[in-house]
């Protein structure tokens, strides 16, 4: 017993340094968002299209909704832009997932051209100038991405950009739950 | 002479501007109703953190969201809003993340009573240490083999006083 004492320091230096070395492939930007399990906040804004056309929580319809907040400021978001439209243009998915955009602290204008030029995934984009629905989102910058559940409730907050990697590992597994709860009708 | 006066001037007319309710942020200024919130904004914007850059506060940081958290918590302040619903606003929508000093919860008992756990261990593990050993005269006391050498080393010394011998402190280490 009281020569195996004498190993108990190199233990605990073991113990820690496999604790430090975890640490280091930790994301510290990969925060919980405070939101998840609450219902989508309200908001009252034009959409990027139309600035006389008002859109309110009520407007985001289907099962499951995407919510992307993105920007042309954003350089991640036009590396992520082709993926959203491969999403939004698969057969399967569109059934079963519904895209919107949050256009999130842009200008109009440049917004509705970045759509003209690389075509637009998503049913309309909520025009949030002034960041007031990012705020209520707990949103710190672009891109990020809701799962919002046919409750209304945000199931996940993703900040970074959408790939097919990230979309198979973060996404796909909540959306299939997602659509087993629907159809068990909790 | 035109020069000091001129100087003097603009010194009493700067003192006269930093007396008024005004704060200057990295990139803006917000003007106060008075000295209360002003300090309350300077204290709140110090204790929480901007969600972007993670290691400065609202006070310290120049990224966009931290100015717009600033402006929100000035906008808050403004509506008379107490510094806790401005903490729970920010917490609502950024998490537990935005506070520097972290509320005592379930799942921040670790932050706030861990050290003192650490230290309870520490003093723990000197007591035992402490009464483990303790100075018993059997322990001092040499057996048979060491008081025979001892004997031999202190004749040694007694026929050489003045001989540096090695072999004391080589012995006695052992």
């Amino acid at each position: 017993m009281n020569k195996m004492i004498r190993f108990l320091p190199l233990v605990l230096v073991i113990a820690l340094g496999v604790v430090l070395y975890r640490g280091l492939s930790l994301n510290p930007q990969d925060m919980p968002s405070a939101l998840v399990g609450n219902a989508m906040p309200d908001f009252s804004l034009s959409i990027l299209n139309d600035p006389n056309k008002t859109v309110t929580k009520a407007d985001l319809a289907g099962d499951i909704v995407l919510l992307n907040v993105w920007a042309t400021w954003c350089p991640t978001c036009k590396y992520e832009h082709p993926y959203l439209l491969e999403l939004a243009t698969d057969p399967q998915l569109k059934s079963q997932v519904t895209l919107y955009g949050v256009n999130y602290k842009d200008e109009r204008l440049a917004a509705q051209q970045w759509l003209t030029n690389y075509k637009d995934p998503y049913q309309f984009s909520i025009f949030d100038d002034e960041g007031t629905l990012g705020l209520d989102l707990g949103v710190f910058g672009a891109p990020e991405t809701f799962v919002i559940d046919h409750h209304g409730i945000i199931r996940k907050r993703f900040a970074g950009a959408i790939d097919i990697r990230v979309w198979r590992k973060e996404f796909e597994p909540l959306i299939k739950q997602l659509i087993n709860e629907k159809q068990q009708g909790t | 002479m035109l020069h000091k006066i001129l100087f003097i001037m603009m010194m009493s007319f700067a003192s006269l501007v930093a007396s008024n309710s005004v704060y200057a942020s990295p990139v803006e200024t917000f003007e106060f109703q008075d000295e209360v919130t002003k300090v309350r904004f300077q204290a709140l914007s110090k204790e929480l953190r901007c969600p972007k850059c993670q290691n400065q506060n609202l006070a310290d940081s120049n990224s966009p969201i931290a100015a717009d958290l600033r402006r929100e918590l000035y906008e808050l302040l403004q509506q008379g809003k107490a510094d806790s619903e401005v903490v729970d606003f920010m917490v609502a929508r950024y998490g537990e993340f935005v506070l520097y000093r972290p509320r005592v919860s379930s799942v921040t008992y670790i932050l706030w009573f861990g050290p003192a756990l650490l230290i309870l261990i520490g003093v723990i593990v000197v007591i035992i240490i402490l009464r483990k050993k303790p100075a018993t005269k059997e322990n001092l006391a040499l057996d048979r083999d060491q008081q025979e050498k001892l004997k031999q080393l202190l004749q040694e010394n007694q026929l050489n006083p003045n001989r540096e011998n090695p072999n004391i402190t080589k012995e006695e280490k052992e």
